[in-house]
């Protein structure tokens, strides 16, 4: 049987999973706590030093269940979850899903990481810190700067770090008041424009011309001496890599301008073009998508923040160091310093795996894992294109980097089903689907990124079910209507996320407003 | 089929949970049909008879067709408010769909006939209107219901400047569909704009704002779970209005207008305004409301240039800012204003809508027009723009 | 030399891409890039390492540079301030570890049920925790959240301007500075010099009736318990202004949660909740508050739902996807990202595994070994535990400034001996001398106090 075809006869694991409160049961444990741990003072009288109000009455409304019961609710529930693991995951364009090494699993959930206190001094944490250091090394390479912190969460985090730079960057000149504007453009990342926001600055778009490029004459209508950075994605969420882009960091220089690059959507410039060679101060990667670390429903990621030299006065504190006589050490001793992104010192887990996912490639590999990409991409573009119905943005482009943003605009044309018709389908063939960001300006969108971990019968088999349903929107749209069959759950009524009498964020609150199954009460 | 009993608005009762499948459903028969012959539409009497002597054929019924064969299998169990013989009954009765007649009609039909049956399906309980035509007939439904109940527009007339008109027949068709489904959740409003046709015949286009009437939001209901950005228009026009509001500096004169984007930002100071004028603001309080090109000029005298602010949005499908609908803003006072002081702002989805599009200054006086040409910034959110060709 | 295969890249096979090429119609992956011009190329190769290409290699390389670790589970541990090193049932690491978790992202409530449903779990078992109706899936960690919730409580308030109390975590005061600068204003409010616990007329002078709300930590970052906790809201109410609560929801088994002494929102990290401390990269945020659909609006983070499917399954979504109210005022400065989702639901696991009986416990087995140590510490000479008079919980500031040593000697000799000595505050707090923070956890053993109270006795000695 090929792929599409065992993938046509899926069926997901279906547990009707209760809600874990349904699954209580009184005086159940499952898991016991250490009692006193000597004599000298016992709970009551350790109790009795606490303010009466201060003390709880009653206990939280916990579920009571014991060990072998919890641990099915939870393997059912990871069995109703699709991960990159179990899945052709390329239809979740800009995220980078790709294949996560086991190794650096068991790397980063070692001991000698997860029972380490952010607070112990440096001299008890050399190894963590040279993972750090020596990552920042790499980037040297991989990015071409000079100065690096891993301290931001993820891709937004590091957008909200590299404002917070030029923010202290623009104080010390002493132009923070007169700089207030950024300029991004139109299919940079959606939070190159939100989140420069967040630290007091307005922001300017550029739409792209006729070719999909960032206009540069926009650009240099809205460049001025009031500028304080731009925030440029490039490859650009459409996936066309912008040629021009050294003449827009020549234009920018020339005003004074930071210049900022976007590196999130990286996976198929490694080792072609980097942050120095466009001419950027600075620039950010996702560890968690390009270098190898996984998604975790949604984070824990990482954002790494790159840096010419200059710019290092003005980064998060502290800075992983090293000197031969104090070795690895944090230094704090950063008065210019933007401040902090996040709580100590950055995801420790996920840079080690991003570390050793470099280690494992080296620089050929690295290299590889970019013309994979862009092969893989362009691949599965001229099957997409073939598929009835659907077609792809500034279609002028002979080639793309690691993305393409299609849309379905024939197929509703066609037959009244758009890109969240087919976004329902697509887990009756146990994969997934997404249907894009803003902005919406290109109609019925989805975005497909087969990243450098999908094999080429992988990629068939995922231009085979988009096709299938394609066919099916032409053919049966009674079928289409009510999809999907084969998943968890069947549809959901949306009703239930929006009116305030009716939505429930909590299985207290559902108690509250309902009993038995969606009965008001 | 027709259900029986004539129209009698005193035996409809309004309920307080009203049918959502009580439609009002009107075909303009005349409306397009003066395209093919050049005439450029199809408003008034005269210019009827001269299209149907040029050999002009009916064609709206056939588009308002096209659109109900999307419709027709969901819309099984509603019942169609609808005027007689070829303003909808006819059609009705030929698919097989359940209507109403509120109106007979006679051979000829005038706009007048129009209002009275937009009137009648208002009083019969009609939750939505569909009707077939062109901004003419547009603007006789939006003088009747205005923004009371959504309505969809099936395009079916020469002229189509409107924003109520799905781009074509088969799509007005889908978003019936939807509402009849309930998958409508969201209605946003869209402008009803006409054009002069007596000055268009001779070669002047001057458009004008007429209205706004509701229409279903067909952006589609996608949950952008990564970046968590999408939102409502009317929180987008909210935040732009907070905007502008929050950057308007002391002592100087704003004049405001038209337009309902406009209009959020005199809400926004809790100022009584005109939907459709211009009106002036200084300090957060209103001068002067729904003001003429002389009432303007003589208020601009009292400021140096400097302090003389404009704050407009874009109108129309074509992306107009100048020369559609505010006419009072005519080139001798656009002449008086600092071009760095023109505001144009605009909720993201009319850029969306206008992508690839350049925005349109027509001032009549091309001089003037040259100004503006070049890139303008659109502001489309708080502190947020967007750099637009003006061409 | 024949092309390398990489594991991880199965179209690196030479054949396989020719075939590919064949069918794009190009000769060379080159051709499919000749767009980038020549300017921004990189000149020559990456000059990386050599890689370590086989698994065997690359795990004695990394695991080489680990083992240079020395943890806190093979040190005696007293560090707190912040993350706490408590033991993490094995049935949260097999949760979280598994890979329909751990390698997920972002799916529909179709395909991936089993995360909204392990979130919502969260969120409820969360809000029951903390006495509220509702928390939110975890954002950063608990100083986004305290800048959020505060960010919140200016909109909620139409007011600018917070105060937030001297004895607040001074980390997590620079994160939340990054969240709230530059347009919230920040107004200082004093700590009782000898309670530790916030200054009551220095709330009381601070307190206007421009102030949107007032942070309350609890217990503070001093170990102790802000016990007029129920005064401090109802004079920030009076004022119009709301209180947020900022707790360490590990402690909640045994103190009051926020709810029941007047707090409008609780915020904090839930780190100490089952997820390893992990050099710091374990925190995640939460934002709680009661059923109110006005506040529910300003919550700039993800709230899912529950809601009934055609089959009469559990379903879920998104609450109020659209919900930006705050674009009324603030101008949408704040964004949803990527956070720490895996955390909420290892957090998840956690109370469910603890239950009702296992928060109390958990919480009195730390009380003890509190009351305890410093009980074990109080006669050593040079240091003093009761600096402050304010009740500690699982935390609490030693003196060192009468033995004429400075904590960062007394910790390095500390930790020739194997323990890891409080944190040192005398950088943060210059105001306080030579003090440090010790913490205690239910790991905490008797055994290792007994070498604590050696230790310190011998250095001061």
């Amino acid at each position: 049987m090929d792929k599409f075809t065992s993938m046509k006869k899926f069926h997901q694991a279906k547990w009707n999973e209760p809600i874990i409160y349904e699954l209580s049961e009184a005086g159940q444990r499952a898991t016991l706590l250490p009692s006193a741990c000597c004599d000298c003072i016992d709970t009551a009288e350790a109790l009795s030093t606490l303010p009466k109000n201060m003390i709880r009455k009653g206990s939280a409304n916990l579920p009571e269940i014991a060990q072998l019961q919890l641990v099915r609710h939870y393997n059912h529930l990871a069995q109703e979850n699709l991960g990159v693991d179990s899945n052709i995951d390329i239809g979740q364009g800009t995220c980078t899903m790709k294949y996560n090494p086991k190794v650096n699993d068991r790397l980063a959930g070692s001991p000698k990481v997860a029972d380490m206190h952010p607070l112990q001094p440096d001299e008890t944490a050399q190894g963590i810190l040279e993972v750090f250091y020596k990552t920042g090394e790499l980037f040297k390479e991989i990015a071409g700067l000079d100065v690096f912190s891993m301290q931001p969460g993820s891709g937004s985090h590091g957008v909200l770090a590299l404002a917070s730079i030029v923010r202290a960057y623009w104080r010390d000149k002493g132009e923070e008041e007169k700089r207030d504007e950024i300029i991004t453009t139109l299919f940079s990342h959606p939070a190159d424009a939100a989140v420069p926001i967040v630290k007091g600055y307005k922001v300017t778009i550029i739409q792209p011309d006729a070719d999909g490029y960032p206009d540069i004459e926009a650009f240099k209508a809205a460049l001025s001496d009031r500028t304080a950075a731009i925030f440029f994605t490039n490859p650009e969420d459409t996936g066309i890599f912008n040629v021009r882009i050294k003449e827009f960091t020549k234009l920018a220089h020339e005003k004074g301008v930071v210049c900022c690059y976007d590196q999130a959507n990286a996976n198929g410039l490694l080792g072609i073009t980097r942050t120095v060679e466009a001419d950027f101060d600075m620039s950010f990667f996702n560890l968690h998508k390009t270098f190898g670390a996984p998604h975790g429903c949604g984070g824990p990621g990482s954002g790494l923040v790159a840096a010419k030299k200059e710019f290092r006065p003005y980064m998060p504190t502290p800075l992983v160091e090293y000197s031969p006589e104090k070795g690895y050490y944090l230094d704090f001793d950063m008065p210019k310093s933007c401040g902090k992104i996040k709580s100590f010192w950055g995801v420790a887990p996920v840079v080690v795996k991003s570390y050793a996912w470099i280690m494992a490639l080296g620089a050929e590999g690295l290299k590889e894992v970019s013309r994979v990409a862009i092969l893989n991409n362009n691949y599965a573009m001229k099957k997409i294109l073939a598929i009835r119905g659907a077609s792809m943005s500034f279609p002028n482009h002979p080639s793309r980097i690691e993305q393409v943003r299609y849309s379905w605009e024939q197929l509703k044309a066609d037959t009244g089903f758009g890109t969240s018709d087919v976004q329902r389908c697509i887990p009756d063939y146990g994969t997934h689907y997404w249907s894009s960001h803003e902005p919406f300006v290109i109609p019925e969108p989805f975005t497909i990124e087969p990243s450098e971990s999908y094999s080429k019968s992988d990629i068939d088999a995922y231009c085979a079910v988009l096709k299938d349903i394609s066919r099916l929107c032409y053919e049966d749209p009674e079928h289409v209507k009510h999809a999907p069959y084969n998943s968890t759950v069947q549809h959901i009524d949306h009703d239930y996320f929006d009116d305030p009498g009716k939505y429930a964020i909590t299985w207290r609150v559902y108690t509250k407003k309902y009993k038995g199954y969606f009965e008001p009460r | 089929m027709r259900l029986p009993g004539a129209y009698t608005p005193k035996n409809i009762k309004v309920t307080s949970n009203p049918d959502k499948r009580r439609i009002g459903f009107l075909v303009n028969p005349v409306a397009g049909m003066g395209g093919k012959v050049a005439l450029k539409g199809t408003d008034g009497e005269d210019t009827l008879r001269r299209a149907l002597e040029l050999g002009a054929e009916p064609q709206a019924e056939a588009r308002a067709e096209r659109a109900l064969d999307e419709f027709r299998d969901e819309a099984k169990d509603a019942v169609f408010l609808t005027a007689g013989g070829q303003m909808g009954a006819d059609l009705l009765e030929k698919n097989g769909l359940t209507y109403e007649v509120v109106l007979e009609v006679g051979k000829k039909t005038t706009f007048a006939d129009t209002q009275e049956a937009v009137k009648r399906m208002l009083d019969a309980g009609a939750q939505s209107i569909v009707f077939a035509g062109g901004d003419g007939t547009a603007r006789n439904v939006c003088e009747v219901a205005g923004d009371k109940i959504p309505v969809v527009g099936i395009p079916a007339g020469v002229k189509i400047h409107s924003g109520v008109y799905a781009n074509r027949p088969a799509e007005a068709g889908m978003l019936v569909k939807e509402m009849l489904q309930g998958k409508v959740r969201r209605y946003r409003e869209a402008e009803v704009m006409d054009i002069d046709e007596e000055a268009f015949r001779g070669g002047i286009v001057s458009a004008k704002l007429y209205g706004y009437m509701r229409v279903p939001d067909n952006r589609r209901f996608m949950q952008d779970r990564k970046s968590g950005s999408s939102r409502k228009d009317a929180y987008e026009t909210d935040a732009i209005a907070a905007w502008v509001t929050e950057n308007m500096q002391a002592g100087a004169l704003y004049l405001i207008g038209s337009g309902s984007t406009t209009k959020a930002v005199m809400d926004r100071m809790e100022l009584r305004s005109t939907l459709l004028g211009v009106d002036a603001v200084s300090d957060k309080k209103l001068l002067a409301r729904d003001m003429n090109e002389q009432e303007i000029l003589a208020l601009m005298e009292k400021y140096p240039q400097s302090k003389r602010n404009l704050i407009i949005t874009v109108i129309g499908g074509q992306g107009h800012i100048f020369g559609r609908g505010n006419q009072q803003l005519s080139p001798k006072v656009l002449m008086l204003i600092p071009k760095e002081n023109i505001t144009i702002i605009a909720a993201p989805s009319k850029m969306t809508e206008l992508f690839g599009k350049s925005l349109i200054s027509d001032t009549g006086d091309s001089a003037l027009d040259k100004k503006f040409i070049g890139y303008m910034p659109v502001v489309t959110g708080f502190g947020r723009k967007i750099m637009a060709r003006v061409a | 030399m024949k092309k390398k295969v990489y594991p991880y890249i199965p179209n690196s096979e030479p054949e396989v891409q020719k075939e590919m090429l064949r069918f794009i119609g190009v000769d060379s992956i080159d051709d499919l890039i000749s767009d980038i011009p020549e300017e921004v190329r990189m000149k020559g190769e990456m000059k990386l390492p050599e890689p370590f290409e086989a698994e065997a290699d690359l795990f004695r390389h990394v695991n080489g540079i680990l083992n240079k670790n020395k943890t806190a589970e093979e040190l005696r541990c007293f560090l707190g301030a912040g993350c706490y090193n408590r033991y993490v049932p094995a049935v949260v690491d097999e949760v979280v570890g598994r890979s329909e978790f751990l390698t997920a992202y972002a799916g529909e409530p179709y395909e991936d049920h089993g995360r909204f449903q392990a979130l919502f779990e969260y969120q409820s078992m969360m809000a029951e925790l903390l006495d509220y109706d509702v928390c939110n899936v975890p954002n950063y960690d608990g100083a986004q959240a305290a800048g959020t919730a505060l960010r919140m409580a200016t909109r909620i308030a139409k007011r600018d301007e917070v105060l937030i109390p001297k004895n607040i975590n001074p980390d997590m005061l620079k994160s939340i500075k990054t969240y709230l600068e530059p347009d919230v204003k920040v107004t200082y409010v004093d700590y009782g010099k000898n309670s530790g616990r916030i200054c009551m007329d220095s709330l009381r002078e601070k307190l206007t009736d421009k102030v949107a709300a007032v942070l309350v930590m609890n217990p503070n970052f001093f170990g102790v318990i802000e016990e007029h906790a129920q005064e401090i809201a109802d004079l920030a109410h009076a004022k119009g202004a709301l209180m947020v609560a900022l707790v360490e929801p590990s402690t909640l088994g045994v103190l009051t949660p926020p709810s029941r002494y007047g707090a409008d929102m609780a915020c904090g990290d839930i780190q100490p909740l089952g997820i390893h401390m992990n050099y710091g990269g374990g925190v995640a945020g939460f934002i709680a508050m009661n059923d109110d659909h006005e506040r529910i609006e300003e919550y700039p983070s993800r709230l899912f739902g529950i809601a009934p499917t055609d089959g009469g399954e559990w379903g879920f979504g998104d609450v109020l996807w659209e919900r930006t109210s705050f674009a009324n005022r603030d101008g949408a400065k704040e964004f949803v990202g990527t956070h720490s989702a895996l955390w909420g639901i290892a957090a998840g696991v956690y109370l469910a595994a603890m239950g009702p009986q296992g928060m109390k416990d958990l919480g009195e087995a730390v009380l003890q070994r509190q009351v305890c140590l410093r009980k074990m510490l109080s006669g050593i000479k040079g240091l003093c535990v009761d600096k402050f008079s304010g009740t500690p919980f699982e935390e609490f500031v030693v003196d060192f400034s009468g033995s004429g040593k400075s904590v960062s000697e007394i910790n390095k000799k500390l930790l020739e001996k194997g323990i890891l000595g409080g944190y040192d505050m005398s950088k943060a707090f210059p105001e306080l001398g030579q003090c440090a923070l010790f913490c205690v956890t239910e790991k905490t053993t008797a055994s290792d106090m007994k070498a604590l109270a050696e230790a310190l006795t011998e250095i001061l000695g």
